[in-house]
């Protein structure tokens, strides 16, 4: 028909001209074929935000704004329900808390080894081998979490007080997640400064450490800030270690210790049972999913902001 | 006549602060292990609780009450066929997008929009995938519980993810490739096609790759669309229920029984194998096109 | 790796004020809609293909798919028969337990053939089905559960409850302390373990333990609720000072790691077990396990008919493996009757 079925080269380009020409009408169409895959994208957004926000607004109907934000206690299923958002955020922000504690020091140092320390072919052997870390499921991190650092570790360790769902067996796990996240974005960001900070420091008699630590660590200061937020994020979304291991129980506590709940638990208990549709139970599924929406969202914008600032000052 | 070398010996505070750096760099390089160290003790874990478990047997029985019996059969059929209908639904649309993005879009706000909203979907949850998918696949279209809905929701959430490292590729394609068909009289679209494409192939593959293995380890946007079953069936059909690999591991890990546990740790070795064959077979196909 | 090469790409834009901005003109729009429009309410898709053959005797000629979902206290004997089924059959099957609400929610709006439930169907549960067009409901049932009520074995305080002790226990409002249900029970905080809202075990333990009690009692809200069972012995398994229930076949799988508590239900304490549920001395908690099914079911469709032939077949002896009660010999013939009733 119209199409040139042959790759154009030196040789046929003056046949194929005197073919029929590529036919205006075919390019296109498949131009418009290609517009709409990239508006999948934009219909997805928009039918994700929909979606949330339709069910949202029914919430908000039966429970009010005050109740929601302003009360403690989640308890959507009881016989006098209540519909404090607060206990889920909550045990959302102890995870966070606690695998940033782990995570950031060990990724930071990690970070600092590759870009000033190590040998060419130290880091290319070791930095992949880090970023295999993040391509392992969660669900089997969720496994580790439960079995092996409750069982296995908290137990012997520190007796048998140690509820079998708790928050600091699911931050260890997360924090071995986003491991990978924090080591290698900081890497980057440090690989990144450029050598003459470094030699006029050298220059002045500074050891490798306080290159690393007052000059290099500073200068990438927005790339790491960057890491930590994308970390945060990642957290923050992360359904299948905290649902396993760290309990079904909203409570409103930070201590590590402690059973509790996060946002994506409860959502996913919810997505378990079979909640009837048009009820409350069922409406708190999609606000509890709007928050977390929002928040990740805001943490990831953040994020690119932060790298956006460490382009600029080097760039 | 050659001088003795003279070597300037450091002294009180600088020494002090000299050897405070060499000792750092060992912590700094124990830091950097830490995360193999826990990948080879998970690893030793595993095998040593789930490898007695591994046999013919444990892939091809289906799930069961007993535990002895129980196997992997019905949760492998349900994943490949899920990626399966996942590849060939998201392969096109994020190629598609990417080549849009990169070749044929205008320079005007409508990419920009395109691009920042694919980089906020990359970083959604993919639990709000899960709800989306329930809502919009299993309810409203009707899918219910079935590979169709499962796919679509996947696809969906690989979908950002595999245009950008599409995109990535396609950008990797020196423009006096483009230029020199342009200059033939190629049209856009054939330059792309027969031009531009082949020489992203390798980056496109390795990132559908990439994206697949992600999927395969997927579990809670799949059980929010209602995949956490008893299936004792294989699947012929994408309109049945089904159940994945990751899933049937969540449903072993939270039963009490012992027997349960090693289960789930043999289920964790077998999906792990997938998974890490799929990234080494990305890394060897990025690392073969890189040389030529 | 696709995270680093993700933040790469990404900043290309120096203005993720913009993205936001962005973002905002699109939720503000896809919130405008959603706010405006109506509920959306979901078609079901019924993807079960009907081309059994006929001969509810021969389990090889059926085909077809069955979706179960329900209770998850009647589940294992589901999971068992189909699992036994499958053997015979090329019918698929699928069981799901979201609880007996839940099933019953998914039984009404035709998305399951058969609904698994730990309690009788409410009456406005039989509404809701009836305003759906289902109106020949049959309940069928399977077999007794001996719900259990079950502490931790490193618990040596705990050996029988009272009923009003469990109502302390239990109710919204109760006791948080062990010393508070019996003064020689230690100073620890109790901690409860028990199925959710949509859970018929949760329902029964409701209706004889709380408002059974008082009228105007509510069940806690503290501890952990879920859906699943095995969640719940993990739980209790795992806390010296848990209290937790559910059926008597969990008990029973978990039994080396948990500790079954006596109830006395005015008769002195009674141990729950086949026995005392077979001759009626475990009360209140001996309950009744059901299925439910559609009489249309049986008539057209052979291999729903087929399955549940097979149930009722094989549940003597299948119930009681799982670790429930079998029905007595003569409860069962009335169910079998019931259901040849409608078979072809």
């Amino acid at each position: 028909m119209s199409v040139v079925s042959e790759p154009l080269h030196a040789g046929n380009v003056h046949g194929a001209l005197r073919r029929r020409p590529f036919s205006r009408w075919n390019e296109t169409v498949v131009k418009g074929l290609l517009a709409a895959c990239a508006t999948v994208s934009l219909v997805t957004t928009f039918a994700i935000i929909f979606v949330l926000a339709e069910e949202t607004i029914a919430f908000f109907r039966e429970v009010s704004l005050s109740d929601f934000f302003l009360e403690t206690r989640w308890r959507p299923l009881a016989g006098r329900p209540s519909f404090g958002i607060w206990e889920l955020v909550a045990g959302t922000v102890n995870v966070v808390i606690w695998s940033l504690v782990i995570a950031v020091p060990i990724g930071l140092a990690s970070a600092i080894y590759l870009s000033e320390y190590a040998q060419k072919r130290t880091r290319n052997t070791l930095k992949p081998m880090l970023e295999a870390l993040a391509g392992v499921p969660t669900v089997v991190y969720a496994y580790f979490a439960l079995n092996f650092v409750t069982l296995d570790i908290l137990r012997p360790v520190l007796g048998n007080d140690v509820p079998i769902f708790n928050a600091f067996a699911a931050s260890v796990m997360l924090a071995v997640m986003i491991l990978p996240t924090i080591a290698s974005i900081s890497e980057d960001a440090m690989s990144s400064v450029p050598r003459d900070l470094r030699e006029a420091a050298y220059g002045l008699g500074a050891t490798k450490l306080e290159v690393a630590t007052r000059v290099v660590l500073p200068a990438a200061l927005s790339g790491v800030i960057a890491s930590i937020l994308l970390a945060i994020a990642r957290v923050v979304g992360e359904t299948m270690i905290v649902a396993i291991a760290a309990g079904s129980t909203p409570n409103l506590t930070l201590w590590p210790l402690s059973t509790i709940q996060t946002m994506t638990g409860f959502m996913l208990q919810v997505g378990l049972g079979d909640a009837a549709r048009g009820t409350v139970d069922y409406q708190s599924l999609f606000a509890v999913g709007s928050m977390l929406f929002v928040i990740t969202l805001l943490f990831n914008i953040a994020a690119t902001w932060f790298v956006g600032r460490f382009r600029e000052v080097y760039e | 006549m050659a001088t003795a070398p003279v070597i300037l010996r450091a002294r009180g505070r600088v020494a002090v602060r000299q050897a405070v750096s060499r000792a750092s760099a060992y912590l700094f390089l124990g830091a950097s292990l830490v995360g193999v160290f826990v990948l080879l003790l998970l690893a030793y874990e595993t095998i040593s609780v789930g490898a007695g478990r591994l046999s013919w047997d444990f892939i091809s029985n289906y799930p069961s009450r007993f535990a002895e019996r129980a196997g992997l059969r019905s949760s492998a059929i349900g994943t490949v066929w899920v990626l399966g209908l996942t590849v060939i639904m998201a392969l096109p649309v994020a190629v598609g997008t990417a080549i849009w993005i990169e070749e044929f879009a205008p320079r005007n706000r409508a990419l920009t929009v395109v691009k920042l909203n694919l980089a906020n979907l990359a970083g959604v949850p993919s639990i709000i995938y899960g709800v989306l998918g329930l809502t919009v696949f299993s309810r409203f279209f009707g899918f219910g519980s079935t590979i169709m809905a499962g796919a679509f929701t996947v696809s969906l959430m690989i979908l950002p993810m595999t245009v950008i490292a599409s995109q990535e590729a396609i950008r990797q394609v020196p423009s006096s490739i483009r230029d020199g068909a342009l200059a033939l009289g190629a049209t856009q679209w054939q330059t792309v096609w027969y031009h531009v494409l082949p020489g992203a192939a390798p980056g496109i593959i390795t990132g559908i790759i990439l994206a697949v293995s992600r999927a395969a380890g997927e579990t809670a946007a799949l059980i929010m669309i209602g995949a956490f079953t008893f299936i004792a069936f294989d699947n012929t059909s994408p309109f049945e229920d089904f159940t994945t690999v990751p899933i049937q591991i969540y449903n072993w890990t939270i039963r009490p029984q012992e027997e349960f546990r090693e289960n789930a740790a043999a289920a964790i070795i077998v999906l792990m194998v997938a998974v890490l064959s799929l990234n080494l077979l990305a890394a060897v196909i990025r690392e073969r096109f890189r040389r030529s | 790796m696709n995270l680093v090469r993700r933040m790469s790409s990404a900043d290309r834009s120096r203005s993720p004020l913009l993205r936001l901005a962005i973002l905002g003109i699109i939720a503000l729009f896809a919130v405008a809609l959603a706010a405006c429009g109506d509920d959306d309410e979901a078609t079901n898709g019924d993807g079960a293909t009907n081309t059994g053959d006929d001969g509810a005797i021969d389990y090889g000629s059926l085909s077809g798919e069955i979706r179960i979902d329900g209770s998850s206290t009647v589940f294992p004997i589901s999971e068992a028969v189909a699992e036994e089924f499958s053997r015979e059959s090329d019918v698929r099957v699928n069981v799901a337990f979201s609880g007996t609400g839940g099933g019953f929610e998914a039984f009404c709006r035709g998305e399951i053939e058969i609904a698994d439930a730990s309690r009788p169907i409410k009456d406005d549960e039989k509404q809701a089905c009836s305003d759906a067009g289902i109106d020949d409901i049959l309940e069928i049932q399977v077999g007794t559960d001996a719900l259990t009520v079950v502490a931790n074995p490193a618990n040596d305080f705990l050996e029988c409850l009272t009923v009003d002790q469990l109502h302390e226990v239990f109710k919204e409002g109760g006791a948080t302390t062990w010393d508070q249900v019996d003064p020689g029970f230690p100073n620890e905080s109790i901690v409860w373990y028990y199925p959710g809202t949509d859970s018929g075990t949760y329902d029964y333990f409701v209706e004889e333990i709380i408002t059974g009690v008082d009228e105007a009692a509510a069940h806690t809200s503290e501890g952990t609720s879920s859906e699943d069972d095995n969640v719940l012995a993990t739980g209790v398994e795992g806390d010296d000072f848990a209290i937790g229930y559910f059926g008597i076949a969990y008990f029973l799988e978990a039994s080396e790691n948990l500790k079954a508590i006596s109830v006395d239900g005015g008769e002195g304490c009674v141990e729950p077990s086949a026995e005392t549920a077979l001759d009626g001395a475990y009360q209140p908690l001996s309950r009744p396990l059901f299925i439910y099914t559609r009489t249309s079911f049986l008539t057209d469709r052979p291999e729903v008919a087929g399955f549940v032939k097979f149930y009722l077949e094989n549940s003597q002896a299948l119930v009681p493996e799982v670790g429930y009660v079998q029905l007595p010999d003569d409860v069962h013939a009335g169910q079998v009757a019931k259901i040849e009733a409608h078979l072809p």
